[in-house]
C-alpha cells in the first residue's frame, strides 16, 4: 500500500479507469445508441428568424451573408455558436431545462438526451451558473429587434439586466456578421423541440 | 546523501515559481474584482471587446488555477520531493525550461482568452491550440519530478509521495480526457459526463493530492512531530483515490445524463466526506497540545485555517450534492461561494502559508513585518468568510425565487445587495494579498532584517538542508 508500483497502478491507473468506466463510459455507451447528427443533417432549411433578419437589415445581411439560404444559415449558426463560446456566454446562461423546480413552466419542455446528440453540441454547452435565464428554449421567445437592442445594450429592454454590452457585434448601430450570427444562433436554440420531435424521441427509448 | 557540489534543492526554481505564481495571482484577483464590478453595475470598461466581462471571468478562474495554484505547487514539488527522497530533480536545465514553458502557457492562455479563442470546457478554457503544449509541459514536469521518486522506489514511501506520485499518473490522464474527448469526439450529455469527470478530477486528483501532500510534509516539519496516525493516512489516501474520481457527474445533476450515473455520483460524493473526516481528525490530533502555535506560527495558522475551510466545504458538499438540495442551489451563487472557499480558502491559503514559511529561507532574511503578515491573514480570511456566507445566502434566495416562478428580473434585483457585499469582501481579500506581496517584496529587499542566527543567505541554506530533516515513513509509523 505504500510502495510506488501499487500506488501508480492501483490508485493511479486503476481508480481512474474504474471511475472512467462507471461514470464516463457507461453513460456514454448508453447515449451512444442515439445517432450523432452532422450540422447538414440537423439543419435542413433556414429559420423564419434568419429570413426575417435578411429583411430587417438587408444591407448588412447582403454584405456578410448574401442570401438567406440554408448554407448561409448553417454558416451563421456555427459562427454564432463559436461566438457564444468565445464570449463565455455559457458562464452565465445554462442550456438545459431540469425536470424539477418548475423549470418546465418557466422555460418550456424539459431537456432530453436526443436534442444534444449533434455536432452543434460538440462540446456541450450545459453551462454552470444562471445569472441570466436558461437559453435552450429561447427560440422565438423574443423578436429579432428585441435581440438587436438587447445585445447593443441589455438595459434598453431589461432595465435591471447585468449583462454586458456587446458593441463589437455592431457596425455603428447595425448588427454585423457576429451580431447576426448570434441572433440566428439564439433564435435557433430549442426550435427543434416540437411536440412531434419530442414524441419521437420518447418512443425511441430516450430518457424521460 | 546529497552531493555537496550540487545542492539538493533548486532554490532558484522554487523562488521563481513563487514569484511567477504571485504575479498571476494578482492578475487573477483584479480580474475577479472587475467581474464583481460588472455584477454590481460599476464596470469601468463597458463595451470594450478586449476587456469584456465574460472573458475577464475566464481570466480570473484560469489565472488562479494555472497561474497561481500550479506555479506554487511546482515550487512545492521542487522543495519537497528532493528532501523526501534525498535525490535532486532530474535536471536543473529542465526545471528552468519547465518554468519558462509554464509561464508561456499561462501567458498565451491569458492572451487567447482575452482575444476570443476560449474553449467551452469549464476549467479548460485554455484555447484548443495550447492544449497539446500543456500536455507536453506536464509530461516534462512529471519526468523531472518522478525521477527522484523512482530512484527510491524500492523503499516504503512517505505519505506525501503517495499523493505526489499518484498525481503524476492522474494529471495527464485527466487533462487529455477532459480537453480532447468532449471537444472532438463526444457531443451533448455524454460529453457533459466526461467534462464533469474532468472538472472533478482536476480538483480531486491533481489539486487536492498536491495540497494534502504538502500538508503531510510541512505540518510535521513545523510541529517537529510525526503525523498522529499512519492508518488514517492510508485511509485518507486510498479513500480519495477510490471515491474522488467517481464524483464527476455531480456537476450536472438533473441533466439528460442517465440517472444511474447521477445516483452513483451522489453516493460517492457523500463517501468522500467520510474519508475527508479521517484526514481532518488525523491533522487535528497531530497538533493537539501545541495549539498555541496557531497564534505564534503564521504558516501553521494559514495551514490549519485552510483545513477548517476544507472541512467546511466538504461538509457542505455532502449536503448540497443531494438531488433534493440541488433543486434549489444548482445554477445559483451558492456554487461560486463553495468554489471560492475551496480554491482560495483551502488550496490558496495553504500555498500562501507555504510561501510565508519558504520565503525567509529562500531570500535569507526574516519576514519584514509580522504585523503585515497578520493583517494579510485577517483581511483574506475575513473577506473570504464574508464572501462565502454572502453567496451562500444569495444562492438559497435565488433558488427559491426561481422555483417560485418569480420574474427573472426579481432574482437580479434581489441579488444586487449580495453582489455589492461580494465586491466589498473581495476588495478585502485583494488588499490582504497585496499587503502579503508587499511584505515579501520588503523581505527580499531588506538585508537589515537578517538576524544573527539565520546568518548570511548561504549559511542559512546549508543549515536548512541538513538540520531540518524531512519526516520519514518510519517516524509516522511509530504511532
Amino acid at each position: 500500500m505504500e510502495k510506488l508500483p501499487t500506488i501508480l497502478l492501483a490508485a493511479g491507473v486503476g481508480c481512474f479507469a474504474l471511475a472512467g468506466i462507471l461514470s464516463g463510459y457507461l453513460p456514454l455507451a448508453h447515449l451512444g445508441k442515439i445517432k450523432v447528427k452532422t450540422v447538414e443533417e440537423l439543419v435542413t432549411e433556414p429559420s423564419y428568424e434568419f429570413q426575417d433578419l435578411a429583411k430587417r437589415y438587408p444591407e448588412q445581411f447582403k454584405k456578410y451573408y448574401g442570401d438567406a439560404n440554408v448554407e448561409n444559415y448553417r454558416k451563421a449558426l456555427k459562427l454564432g455558436r463559436d461566438t457564444y463560446i468565445a464570449e463565455a456566454c455559457w458562464h452565465c446562461h445554462s442550456q438545459y431545462v431540469r425536470p424539477v423546480s418548475n423549470e418546465d413552466q418557466r422555460f418550456g419542455k424539459v431537456s432530453y438526451a436526443e436534442e444534444y446528440q449533434n455536432e452543434m453540441f460538440l462540446p456541450h454547452l450545459f453551462g454552470t451558473r444562471r445569472v441570466g435565464p436558461d437559453l435552450i428554449r429561447e427560440s422565438g421567445k423574443h423578436g429579432n429587434d428585441w435581440h438587436v437592442a438587447h445585445f447593443y445594450d441589455p438595459t434598453i429592454v431589461v432595465p435591471t439586466s447585468v449583462m454586458p454590452k456587446y458593441s463589437w457585434f455592431f457596425d455603428g448601430d447595425q448588427p454585423n456578421q457576429k451580431g447576426l450570427a448570434m441572433i440566428a444562433y439564439v433564435q435557433w436554440l430549442g426550435s427543434w423541440a416540437t411536440p412531434e420531435a419530442i414524441a419521437r424521441a420518447e418512443a425511441e427509448g430516450g430518457q424521460k | 546523501m546529497p552531493n555537496e557540489a550540487i545542492p539538493l534543492v533548486d532554490r532558484k526554481a522554487v523562488k521563481y515559481h513563487i514569484i511567477a505564481g504571485f504575479t498571476f495571482f494578482y492578475v487573477s484577483l483584479f480580474a475577479g474584482l472587475l467581474y464583481a464590478l460588472q455584477l454590481s453595475r460599476y464596470y469601468p470598461f463597458p463595451g470594450v471587446e478586449l476587456l469584456s466581462p465574460g472573458r475577464i471571468r475566464m481570466l480570473h478562474t484560469n489565472g488562479v488555477a494555472y497561474g497561481f495554484l500550479f506555479n506554487l505547487f511546482i515550487a512545492a514539488m521542487h522543495w519537497i520531493i528532493p528532501r523526501l527522497t534525498g535525490k535532486p530533480m532530474l535536471s536543473r536545465v529542465l526545471s528552468h525550461l519547465i518554468f519558462w514553458a509554464w509561464q508561456g502557457i499561462v501567458g498565451a492562455t491569458a492572451v487567447g482568452l482575452m482575444t476570443g479563442h476560449a474553449q467551452a470546457i469549464e476549467w479548460g478554457e485554455t484555447p484548443v491550440w495550447i492544449d497539446p503544449v500543456v500536455v507536453v509541459g506536464a509530461a516534462l514536469l512529471i519526468v523531472n519530478s518522478a525521477t527522484p521518486i523512482l530512484k527510491v522506489a524500492k523503499r516504503k514511501l512517505y505519505v506525501t509521495l503517495w499523493y505526489f506520485s499518484a498525481m503524476m499518473v492522474w494529471l495527464p490522464l485527466t487533462y487529455v480526457m477532459g480537453n480532447f474527448v468532449p471537444q472532438y469526439f463526444v457531443p451533448g450529455a455524454g460529453g457533459a459526463a466526461v467534462t464533469g469527470l474532468y472538472i472533478h478530477d482536476l480538483v480531486g486528483l491533481t489539486v487536492t493530492p498536491l495540497g494534502w501532500g504538502m500538508m503531510y510534509y510541512f505540518v510535521p516539519v513545523i510541529l517537529k512531530r510525526p503525523i498522529w496516525s499512519h492508518t488514517l493516512s492510508l485511509v485518507g489516501f486510498w479513500g480519495l483515490a477510490f471515491f474522488y474520481p467517481l464524483n464527476g457527474v455531480h456537476h450536472f445533476f438533473w441533466s439528460p445524463i442517465p440517472m444511474y450515473a447521477q445516483y452513483g455520483a451522489v453516493m460517492s460524493t457523500i463517501a468522500v466526506e467520510i474519508v475527508v473526516f479521517t484526514v481532518i481528525v488525523n491533522f487535528f490530533m497531530t497538533i493537539r497540545g501545541q495549539t498555541d502555535l496557531l497564534r505564534s506560527n503564521i504558516p501553521l495558522r494559514w495551514f490549519y485555517t485552510g483545513m477548517i475551510f476544507y472541512f467546511t466545504t466538504c461538509f457542505q458538499c455532502a449536503f448540497h450534492t443531494t438531488l433534493t438540495l440541488q433543486k434549489i442551489i444548482h445554477f445559483s451563487d451558492w456554487v461560486p461561494g463553495h468554489a471560492h472557499l475551496v480554491m482560495l480558502g483551502v488550496f490558496g491559503f495553504w500555498l500562501i502559508g507555504m510561501t510565508e514559511y519558504l520565503w525567509p529561507r529562500l531570500v535569507g532574511n526574516e519576514m519584514y513585518s509580522r504585523k503585515l503578515s497578520v493583517a494579510a491573514y485577517w483581511l483574506s480570511t475575513g473577506g473570504l468568510f464574508v464572501m462565502f456566507l454572502d453567496l451562500l445566502v444569495a444562492g438559497v434566495a435565488q433558488g427559491y425565487l426561481w422555483m417560485n416562478l418569480a420574474q427573472w428580473e426579481k432574482s437580479i434585483v434581489l441579488s444586487m445587495p449580495f453582489w455589492h457585499i461580494r465586491t466589498f469582501a473581495g476588495t478585502g481579500i485583494v488588499i490582504g494579498i497585496l499587503l502579503f506581496g508587499y511584505n515579501l517584496w520588503m523581505t527580499a529587499k531588506n538585508p537589515g532584517t537578517r538576524t544573527a542566527e539565520s546568518g548570511p543567505a548561504s549559511g542559512r541554506k546549508a543549515a536548512d538542508d541538513n538540520a531540518e530533516e524531512a519526516p520519514s515513513a518510519a517516524s509516522s509509523q511509530a504511532s
